[in-house]
């Protein structure tokens, strides 16, 4: 009860509320947070929170008051309700009225009512969903009882302390103020906010990090300031003041958002800073995006030429009108009726009245109904889509989500795919495939053969994975409840709904196992003769501890296996946990001691675990050791140099000890006697770490803790050792790389292991000195591994390189010094911070390579190829590698080894328009040449025509732009030039004449420009696919968004219109769906618009015989209801179950896409042929029951309801003709449209003899059933109006069948024969399949260019620095190296600019600056010469052919292999 | 075995979720259409034939009686002054026998009965006999509502121009005209008669019209349309439901009597008549005729050749479209069929 009242209460406030919010707005932009326990006592009015929102949610538009205005304001948005209200209205107006107003009223009414009842339906559940969160219970502290009681969410308010438990979702937005967790971290799971279903840490706010005994919320009077509500999830700042005035800053880091879950800790308590709609998840809610489809757009188009008709048409009435009345002049004819007043009414008066007065008659022209009809025809179009089980994903247990409804027919009309490639075309399942460590390479043969055995039994091993889960039942509960906070969180408007529940349940399931750890990630089959290595190694290292024998003794090679294998394990964010207690941090802590040395003390002071307190990375967070809890006071302030000096009175203090000691073995076993190897489970950012964490422990040295400041390895004979990890450099896009600092336990040194992508790591390997044996030895091995990772590469590998560096404690300490200066630094703080991080990523020493395979998804190859088939260009834009992009795109068939490769790479402008140009050139020439002689001339003209190329009609690729056997390559620092407005004309002009385009790496922004310059320049429909973060805005940019709701999170889900489980299904639902969306709505379309004129025209006709004056022989029941009852469902039927073609053969024959592509179905010339059809046949349904009748005593309506028959019997027969596929739902529909007018009609007819004026057709249909003439002329006259459209229909479809009606004609064969004829006479299929010229053929270029002969010599040289690569047989792969490296087979060198080699000059960027260097390599199709064109500043433009040894190797940025076919 | 249970999003494999209901696919083939074609167009040349047929038994005879032309005997009637009560005589023979049941009707051409406003201008309720409305009609009879203050009954436009010449036909035998009985009875439909249209239930139908005016243009109000028999009198009168029946084309003709009754129950005979034609309907000012029609009816109503014709038409269309089809097939044979 109370409780009630209280709700009460907060209800009346909420108003006031809001008002003085929008004040306070305006005062201050910071928002001051005091603790309610302060106030309890003073009633609501002194409580300085009082003002923000409380933590109610209501999502629901309308109130019970509210829904009628409010719905009634939202749909008169709609200008076509506007109208029809309008027509209504006029109807009141007794000059111009037609109808009985009431009844005039009664379509615009019913439509009206349908959208509000789908309105309120659709509310209610949002109410019931609110309400269910709003009584979710959560413990908040009660000042009077002293303790924390139950209350609802609702009940929540800014500055209440609330009490976490594990499992528990958050009620709001909460800063974290003590949690149970000892390093006084809090976990949370981010799921329904973001997908990511690894753990975040969130830690206490600084000031009461050091709380010995529980947070006591009534000692709590600080004051916070932090900023005001926004949607930024990763972003919070603010501080606390504190009532000795000293403030402490508040980061992200600090708070727990709502809806997500606490995991792994016990405890935690907060204080609520944002609630209800004021948390961030709450203002991350985007409404539904409304997309309008181009097939709607062509409609509204022809609406508006609708609109003309029907003006044209009242037009001519109404001046018939005035005509006629003019011819009678002053002679008042008897049937002639005055004005009411009893005056004349001039004929220009009269013409005006009626002008209205056939708007309304008319209105039926503007088809009401159309817009409803669509919208359900949607509906049931996506219900289709998500019931069909092959788009469903038994792994997942989730299927295809249409999270945008209104665009189900863009599906069909694709010309552009752009795709994401990780992820998205491939798994996103990192597993360990090979590595090399120390130059030689470990093949890994048993764990490939494993792999492929995955392949095979893939289903079966997942289910048993996401089935057999060995969770606890309370937190797959606690996942569900989160999944419905992601639901109502993320739809709040309904056309959202849909899609959010499954992906709810989609989170759910993620969320009962950790990420990244499928049984193929997981289960790496160890290489014998390395694992033999590492064993060998750790006994080795083993023995040498106990005999206290230096370690730098071992052997370099193993110790490099061993550096290898530490890094692997170390360098990372992975968190561990355990599976017997889910999501329960493993907890291991070992007190260690050691005796100080002296060197350390320096180091000791700086021990940075403690100074990195502003750092980005969350991992290497400021915590300190529960050990040190003592030293209290050095947590008070971030400062650097305050630090500074609390560590120096620290370390007097003399507390700090922590060195190397393996862990005792007695300690071990107890400690894990419980979690057995193999059982813990690792929570990885990325999926490459947890495969390399994994790999490292199938060499069973793995990782057994994570500490913010320390990293538990278990090794063989070893046993336990504990890393202090002095400083992590989280990985970054710009440096592609991570760093740890850590203290080798072993060799007490201060180690930094990196790991990154290989083009940047061996630039930063240190360059061996070659004048000792070492050196050599040194080289040889860089040498090595940079040929084993362009074989890793050219398989389509993943690849990163591990190195270390050993820092003397001065150079660390010096390093640290620069470090803290740049972390505490207050501008350019990033700039510094990068600085930093390349001051102390130099020198590397190289450990050895991983590889690792990204495997493509099932299907992909053999989707594409259909998706190409069905004449979309496809365009793979990644963030990858080129020469990973490069191979995975001919893993996927996405580049035929039979077609040439186009590389773009460019360090200038300059450069990039020059080549641009080139490919221009050259593709012009190549293409031009094998169809005759073309003149140089022409050429010229031609390339400078690309510039302003014609907007090539949207559905048809320009002639001139024939897709060539062609595949463009191009890197994201080229792309970046080549989007230049002033060369983005040209690289269209490439791009689109390529097959198949490969942008690697491309950034998220790049990406989207490059759909969008697709879009916008070529004017065709684009779809993006994607499954990440960074495909979020590409997404968004395309006309179809496609999100694969992969391992990678929601995000690419929630801004996606469609929501894939796999990349495959897309071929189903394009060239099935989307197709059949297409053919389905676009007939239907055009359906309805012939329908409603060829219905008007009648009335049209019969004004010429009734002194246009308005009047209708169709009575006005039938001329309102027509559109919406007795024609209506049949065209519903069919255009939700039409099938033109089968699956089947849609599938098979991708062809029959091209339909859709080039709006087939529905060209503007259709919609006026369907017009002059409809004026055509209401012609003919007019004149035929007109000479029948004429000269004779029919009455109006005895002649007008026969005419209404006919015309609805015309119509239905015309949709027959139109309807490809009859099931006995349209037998139905039809049927039943005819049985509910006869039947409407003999009730109407019946009923009342004295109403429904002006008309009264009392008794007639009964009188004309009896009549045979009105059965003679139902017979004849539908035949007649349909007989021409049925014989061009016939013909069209016997004689000159289309590509769509031979898939119909195949569908009639069985099935057998089907597939037969399929594959025997798929290339004459083809050929008169196809929607274009079949492509020119690929001619050698031999005479016409003459670029290619010169190549000819630069060839030679690069041909022998060929690395038989791993290649289809079809390409060669052309190596530019260093002619002195590649003798030694030395395909990389890797210079310091510092240190130049004599080569150097050509591979770092620094020295190449002004030296453009253009790539292009052109690849006729037997000898594969390279063409480099080398371009100085100086010279504008020498195209020279550059001698051999100016192949530098292009290691700068750019990979050093240039694959060309 | 996977556990249904654990797969709740599994959509269900019906045959209607998967869109694979048994379905019918008519190819427009020319196996199929060529023959159906024939068969339609056979059938409706059938159909044709025996149509026009029937047509051509009807007899119609049509006398224009308009009066334009200056040797029409009732040019007398439409010249001014315009006297009341004009009556014209119409000679004709008819030289066949014009077999029975004969139906004598009136045409006007140029008539705009249809016209929205005219049609609009009545009350049902007043004419189906409810007296509420004797004393206010509804507006819909502006400007026929009012007149002297009283209300119109019945009021509106189009019973203010009811048609009033009568018509009486003679035959002349041996110089002597004998009267041809007409049967004005069951001229207007059932409905209208028995239900639609109602006379107060007053016992002299006259009282009940009191305080009311007669239409502007009768020359009698509604109570003494036919005074010798009540059951045709008020708003049951067969010619009044025949005239508020409104025709559909402005070119028309009302039916006004039948010969059913006495020597000439199987039709006119052979020989000479006389219409006597009572003139009083002006139609001068919309330039129409009028005309007096005698027709016997067949079961499809009265003479029209059109639906014939257009039987025949179409029919010979199917027929020719089916040859043209045949011969375009066999030279552009379809290759799918191999």
């Amino acid at each position: 009860m109370a409780r009630e009242n209280e709700d009460a209460g907060m209800a009346k406030d909420a108003p006031k509320t809001k008002k003085q919010r929008k004040n306070k707005t305006k005062e201050t932009k910071t928002r001051t947070v005091h603790a309610n326990t302060l106030y309890d006592f003073a009633k609501g009015e002194e409580n300085p929170n009082r003002h923000y929102a409380n933590n109610r949610i209501k999502t629901t538009k309308y109130t019970v008051l509210s829904f009628l205005p409010k719905n009634l304001f939202e749909q008169f948005h709609r200008l076509a309700n506007v109208y029809f209200v309008f027509i209504a209205l006029l109807n009141f107006v007794p000059v111009v009225n037609t109808f009985l107003p009431e009844l005039a009223l009664a379509p615009v009414l019913f439509i009206l009512s349908v959208t509000a009842i789908k309105d309120i339906w659709e509310d209610y559940r949002r109410h019931r969903s609110d309400k269910e969160i709003n009584h979710m219970d959560c413990l908040v502290y009660c000042r009077a009882e002293k303790g924390y009681v139950e209350k609802y969410w609702k009940e929540v308010r800014v500055g209440d302390f609330i009490r976490l438990r594990c499992n528990e979702i958050l009620p709001a937005d909460v800063l974290l103020m003590s949690s149970s967790d000892p390093d006084r971290l809090c976990h949370i799971e981010t799921a329904t906010l973001d997908g990511e279903t690894n753990l975040k840490q969130r830690q206490v706010v600084r000031s009461f990090f050091d709380l010995d005994c529980d947070f006591d919320p009534l000692k709590y009077n600080s004051v916070i300031e932090c900023e005001k509500p926004n949607n930024d999830l990763n972003r919070f700042r603010g501080y606390i003041i504190h009532q000795s005035g000293r403030r402490d800053a508040l980061y992200k880091e600090n708070l727990l958002l709502r809806g997500c879950t606490i995991r792994n800790t016990e405890e935690a308590v907060g204080i609520v800073i944002y609630a209800g709609h004021e948390t961030k998840a709450m203002l991350n809610n985007n409404g539904p995006r409304y997309k309008r489809s181009k097939l709607e757009r062509q409609m509204n188009v022809d609406v508006f030429w609708c609109v003309i008709i029907l003006l044209v048409m009242c037009l001519f009435a109404a001046l018939g009108h005035g005509l006629w009345m003019f011819q009678y002049g002053d002679k008042r004819p008897v049937f002639d009726v005055l004005s009411p007043e009893g005056t004349n009414l001039s004929p220009i008066m009269s013409a005006i009245y009626l002008f209205l007065t056939m708007i309304i008659v008319f209105q039926v022209l503007i088809p009401i109904s159309l817009f409803v009809s669509i919208e359900i025809v949607k509906i049931c179009q996506v219900y289709f889509i998500h019931q069909d089980t092959d788009l469903y994903d038994e792994e997942t247990d989730s299927h295809l989500q249409c999270r945008a409804l209104n665009i189900t027919e863009d599906l069909g009309q694709m010309q552009y795919i752009f795709s994401d490639k990780t992820g998205t075309l491939t798994e996103n399942k990192m597993v360990f495939r090979r590595c090399t460590v120390a130059g030689v390479e470990y093949s890994h043969d048993a764990n490939a053969k494993r792999i492929a055995m995955y392949q095979e039994m893939d289903s079966e091993e997942e289910e048993c994975m996401s089935h057999g889960g060995t969770l606890p039942r309370r937190d797959s509960v606690g996942s569900h409840q989160s999944a419905r906070v992601v639901l109502r969180s993320h739809s709040t408007k309904s056309h959202r709904r849909t899609g959010s529940r499954a992906e709810a349940k989609r989170a759910s399931i993620l969320s009962k196992h950790t990420a990244f750890s499928s049984p193929m990630e997981k289960d790496i089959t160890p290489d014998p003769q390395l694992l033999d290595k590492v064993n060998d190694c750790s006994s080795q290292l083993d023995f040498m501890r106990l005999h206290s024998q230096p370690v730098s003794q071992l052997p370099s090679d193993l110790s490099d296996i061993f550096d290898f294998f530490i890094a692997l394990t170390v360098c990372n964010t992975v968190v561990v946990s355990s599976p017997n207690q889910p999501r329960q941090k493993v907890r291991m802590r070992f007190e260690l001691k050691s005796p100080v040395k002296t060197i350390e003390d320096f180091i000791k002071r700086f021990t940075p675990s403690r100074l990195t307190s502003g750092s980005n990375n969350s991992s290497s967070s400021s915590l300190n050791r529960s050990s040190n809890k003592g030293g209290s006071s050095m947590l008070s302030s971030p400062s650097a140099e305050s630090t500074l000096t609390k560590l120096n009175e620290e370390q007097s203090s003399g507390g700090l000890e922590h060195a190397f000691s393996p862990a005792p073995p007695s300690y071990d076993e107890k400690a894990f006697c419980t979690p057995e190897e193999g059982e813990l489970r690792y929570e990885a950012e990325s999926p490459d770490e947890a495969a390399l964490v994994y790999a490292a422990r199938a060499y069973k040295c793995s990782l057994v803790g994570r500490l913010p400041d320390q990293v538990t390895v278990e090794l063989p004979h070893l046993g336990k050792l504990n890393f202090e990890l002095l400083h992590t450099l989280g990985f970054d896009s710009t440096r592609k790389r991570m760093s740890v600092v850590v203290r080798h336990p072993l060799t007490d040194q201060i180690t930094v292991y990196t790991k990154g992508a290989d083009s940047v790591i061996m630039e930063l390997i240190r360059p061996p000195n070659t004048g000792n044996s070492k050196g050599r030895r040194q080289k040889k091995i860089l040498c090595r591994t940079q040929n084993y990772l362009n074989l890793y590469a050219a398989d389509g590998l993943r690849t990163l390189c591990i190195a270390k560096k050993v820092l003397s404690k001065e150079e660390y300490a010096r390093w640290l010094q620069h470090h803290l200066e740049a972390e505490t630094a207050i501008q350019r703080r990033e700039e510094l911070l990068f600085e930093s991080a390349l001051r102390l990523e130099t020198n590397l020493h190289l450990l050895g390579a991983t590889g690792i395979e990204d495997r493509l998804q099932d299907g992909v190859p053999e989707t594409i190829a259909s998706l190409r088939k069905a004449g979309l260009q496809i365009w793979v834009l990644t963030g990858d590698k080129q020469e990973t992009a490069v191979n995975i795109a001919y893993a996927c068939k996405l580049l035929d080894p039979e077609e040439e490769l186009l590389t773009l790479n460019a360090d200038s402008k300059e450069a990039c328009k020059l080549l641009l140009e080139e490919s221009l050139h050259y593709i012009q020439a190549k293409f031009l040449c094998s169809s005759g002689d073309a003149s140089a001339k022409d050429l010229h003209a031609n390339v400078s025509s690309f510039e302003i190329y014609p907007p090539a009609p949207p559905s048809s690729h320009g002639a001139s732009f024939s897709v060539h056997q062609l595949g463009l390559v191009i890197d994201g620092r080229t792309l970046a030039y080549a989007l230049d407005t002033s060369l983005e004309d040209k690289f269209l002009a490439v791009a689109r004449s390529c097959r198949s385009v490969l942008c690697c790496r491309s950034t998220p922004l790049q990406k989207s420009m490059v759909v969008k310059l697709v879009r916008n320049k070529l004017k065709v429909m684009t779809l993006a696919i994607g499954d990440g973060a960074n495909d979020v805005s590409m997404i968004q940019v395309a006309d179809v968004g496609v999100g694969i709701s992969g391992q990678e999170g929601m995000q690419a889900v929630m801004a996606s219109d469609f929501a894939l489980p796999r990349f495959r299904y897309l071929q189903k639902l394009l060239l099935v769906h989307g197709h059949w969306c297409y053919s389905r709505l676009a007939n239907m379309i055009l359906y309805f618009f012939y329908k409603n004129a060829m219905f008007v025209a009648l009335i049209f006709w019969y004004q010429f015989y009734c002194g246009f004056s308005g009047s209708a022989m169709i009575d006005q029941w039938y001329l309102i209801f027509f559109n919406l009852m007795f024609s209506s469902f049949p065209q519903l039927i069919s255009g939700t179950l039409d099938r033109d073609v089968s699956a089947e053969t849609l599938q098979q024959l991708p062809q029959l896409y091209t339909s859709g592509q080039n709006s087939e179905e529905y060209k503007p010339y259709m919609f006026w042929m369907n017009m002059i059809d409809a004026f055509y046949q209401s012609l003919v349904c007019f004149f035929i029951p007109y000479f029948t009748y004429t000269d004779s005593d029919v009455d109006l309506f005895t002649w007008g309801t026969p005419i209404t028959a006919i015309a609805l019997l015309t119509i239905l027969l015309h949709l027959s003709i139109e309807t490809k596929t009859w099931t006995w739902m349209n037998c139905l529909s039809i049927t039943f449209s005819i049985a509910l007018f006869f039947t409407v009609a003999l009730c109407y007819n019946a009923s009342c003899p004295t109403c429904y004026p002006p008309s009264n057709p009392y008794w007639t249909i009964q009188r004309l059933l009896q009549d045979p003439v009105f059965y003679l002329l139902c017979t004849i006259t539908p035949v007649a109006a349909l007989l021409p459209r049925y014989f061009y229909r016939a013909c069209h479809s016997t004689l000159f069948p289309n590509p769509v009606q031979v898939g119909r004609q195949l569908d009639k064969l069985p099935a057998d024969t089907r597939r037969n004829i399929l594959s025997l006479s798929r290339v004459k299929m083809g050929s008169w399949l196809s929607p274009r010229p079949p492509s020119l053929p690929v001619g050698k270029p031999q005479n016409c260019v003459q670029k290619d002969q010169r190549s000819k010599l630069a060839h030679g040289d690069a041909e022998s620095v060929q690395q038989g690569a791993a290649r289809p047989p079809g390409p060669k792969s052309c190596t530019k190296n260093d002619p002195l490296l590649s003798e030694e087979l030395q395909p990389a060198s890797t210079k310091d600019p510092s240190d130049p080699s004599p080569c150097s000059w050509m591979t770092s960027t620094p020295v190449v600056a002004q030296m453009d260097r253009v790539q292009l390599n052109l690849p006729p199709s037997i000898t594969s010469p390279c063409v480099a064109y080398v371009r100085s500043s100086e010279a504008p433009l020498s195209r020279e052919q550059t001698p051999p040894c100016s192949h530098g190797s292009e290691q700068g940025a750019e990979p050093a292999l240039y694959t060309v076919l | 075995m996977k556990e249904e249970g654990n797969l709740e999003n599994r959509p269900s494999n019906t045959a209607f979720t998967q869109q694979r209901l048994p379905a019918w696919q008519p190819m427009l083939s020319a196996g199929v259409v060529i023959p159906g074609f024939l068969v339609i167009g056979l059938a409706f040349i059938g159909i044709g034939v025996g149509l026009l047929i029937t047509s051509r038994s009807i007899q119609v005879l049509e006398l224009d009686y308009t009066g334009t032309e200056t040797n029409s005997p009732c040019n007398k009637c439409t010249t001014l002054p315009i006297q009341n009560n004009c009556v014209c005589k119409l000679n004709f023979t008819i030289d066949t026998l014009f077999k029975g049941p004969v139906f004598f009707y009136y045409s006007l051409t140029n008539y705009f009965q249809s016209q929205r406003k005219y049609g609009a201008s009545l009350d049902y309720n007043q004419l189906s006999g409810d007296l509420t409305y004797f004393k206010s009609p509804a507006s819909d009879c502006d400007p026929y509502r009012y007149a002297n203050g009283k209300p119109i009954v019945p009021c509106g436009s189009l019973a203010n121009s009811m048609f009033n010449d009568t018509f009486k036909l003679y035959q002349i035998v041996n110089g002597k005209e004998n009267l041809v009985p007409f049967d004005g009875k069951g001229i207007a439909w059932w409905t209208d008669y028995n239900i639609k249209y109602r006379n107060p239930d007053y016992s002299p139908l006259e009282n009940a019209f009191n305080d009311t005016e007669k239409p502007v243009f009768w020359s009698k109000p509604a109570y003494k349309l036919d005074t010798s028999d009540s059951s045709n009198n008020g708003f049951v009168n067969q010619d009044f439901l025949v005239w508020m029946r409104r025709a559909a084309l402005p070119n028309f003709r009302k039916l006004y009597r039948r010969i059913t009754e006495g020597d000439y129950k199987d039709g006119l005979p052979v020989g000479n008549y006389s219409l006597e034609i009572s003139y009083n309907y002006p139609v001068k000012s919309f330039d129409g005729t009028k005309k007096a029609t005698f027709s016997n009816v067949s079961w499809m109503g009265g003479q029209n050749e059109f639906l014939g014709i257009a039987y025949l038409a179409i029919g010979s269309m199917c027929v020719v479209m089916s040859v043209v089809m045949l011969i375009v097939y066999a030279k552009f044979r379809f290759p799918e069929d191999d």
